[in-house]
């Protein structure tokens, strides 16, 4: 039986929720709260250790919250090391890839976890270790980590380790030379891969090339703004400020719907009069001065000061947990629009 | 949504914590935050303190919006 630990965060640590990301690492005996689904799935990997760290803790202070977590591990035997799964979880998906790649550097073993596709995650970290495809939330808790199981007995019993698609995890953008029976598909030439290839291009059939060229959607980089006194600034933010009440009925999690709110008269968001909506970070500092997320009272002082100009009469709004990044883009090119109607040259957007 | 709007030509300063992920996402010009449920906050520290830390950083983020960049970048604040 080979030893696992497994690391999750304070939600699934059956810690707390958004008021307890702020807790530190520890180290527990055992496998705890849905540490344990785990064992109960895996044949050959036992976990024997579950470390808990708050998704705040890990994304304010990574360097810290890393050699704290490495040193808990320090002096413990284990053969592999397992995180999460974070499903659509952004901070927790960072955290997984964080600490994973830290232990795999350190202790030589390797990392699993499991993603959503659409955690920001997978881009940063599927080149450093096996991260399988997860579901979008929680309820897909159970299959998430039968994957990870699946996969840590394969690694346990030694086994010949298929390639990213058959097995499930994204690719790494490693390319190893195999023969085709070895991993159980029939042996077809090259040539002849290559020409069927050609043949479902030309009559419109679906094919998957075996030379995937990754696409990096990165934007032209906007020019500079000249003179930013000179222009009319606005603020956007998906930190989930709005109106009390809630006058657009903005969801508090996978938004679908974003607002304007006038702010012309206002030097500051007064609370409670704004409040946040967002189910994804813990409201207290931000309902009892939501200008800690939508900083209205630091523009207006710069404005005073000169070193702003025109703001914006409105500032636009949304929540950014579990939304899609389908969208997000769509509700981005909205606001985009609006912005220009308003003849808006620069932006400041928040993010939580 | 940065990303969009930016797309538009709109030159945008995304403020947040973790900001290797704006850097994923495509985000050009990125100011750093305190902390996530209160990015330009801090229970912590004194009134004055906080106040300053947040107007310092609105004033990086203004900054950015005229500064000219070639590549995405992290620009840097006052601890």
């Amino acid at each position: 039986m080979k030893k696992a630990i497994l690391y999750i965060n304070q939600f699934f640590g059956q810690i707390g929720g958004e008021e307890k990301a702020d807790f530190e690492p520890e180290l527990r005996d055992g496998a705890h709260a849905s540490a344990a689904i785990f064992n109960t799935l895996a044949k050959d990997v036992q976990i024997t250790h579950t470390m808990i760290c708050g998704d705040n803790f890990m994304a304010s202070h990574p360097e810290e919250a890393l050699e704290r977590c490495l040193s808990l591990l320090e002096g413990k035997e284990f053969d592999m090391f397992i995180a999460g799964p974070a499903f659509n979880a952004g901070r927790y998906g960072n955290a997984c890839g964080l600490i994973s790649k830290a232990v795999q550097e350190k202790f030589n073993v390797p990392a699993i976890t499991s993603m959503n596709v659409e955690n920001p995650g997978v881009e940063l970290f599927r080149t450093d270790m096996y991260i399988f495809k997860g579901a979008n939330r929680a309820t897909g808790m159970r299959q998430d980590m039968a994957a990870m199981a699946a996969f840590a007995d394969k690694i346990a019993r030694g086994e010949r380790l298929l390639p990213a698609a058959m097995e499930g995890y994204f690719p790494r953008n490693i390319r190893h030379e195999v023969f085709l029976e070895d991993i159980g598909l029939e042996p077809v030439m090259a040539c002849d891969r290559a020409v069927d290839m050609l043949l479902a291009k030309l009559t419109g059939e679906e094919y998957l090339t075996e030379l995937p060229i990754p696409a990096q959607d990165l934007i032209p980089i906007a020019a500079a703004v000249e003179d930013i006194t000179k222009v009319k600034v606005a603020l956007v933010t998906s930190g989930g400020i709005v109106p009390s009440g809630n006058p657009d009925r903005i969801e508090s999690c996978s938004a679908t719907r974003w607002g304007k709110y006038d702010i012309s008269g206002l030097d500051r968001l007064p609370a409670p009069e704004f409040k946040t909506i967002h189910a994804g970070y813990d409201p207290e500092q931000a309902d009892k001065n939501p200008n800690v997320v939508e900083p209205l009272d630091a523009v207006r002082a710069l404005q005073k000061e000169g070193k702003l100009g025109d703001v914006d009469d409105y500032f636009y709004t949304t929540v950014g947990t579990g939304t899609t990044q389908g969208e997000a883009a769509r509700m981005g090119r909205e606001i985009a629009a609006e912005l220009h109607s308003r003849n808006v040259q620069a932006v400041i957007l928040t993010a939580t | 949504m940065a990303k969009e709007i930016e797309r538009s030509g709109i030159p945008v300063t995304v403020m947040c914590n973790l900001t290797n992920i704006a850097k994923t996402v495509g985000s050009n010009r990125i100011v750093p935050t305190f902390s996530v449920p209160y990015p330009l906050g801090n229970p912590q520290a004194s009134p004055e303190e906080e106040w300053a830390m947040r107007k310092h950083r609105v004033e990086v983020a203004v900054q950015a919006l005229q500064t000219p960049v070639s590549e995405q970048t992290v620009f840097e604040v006052k601890k």
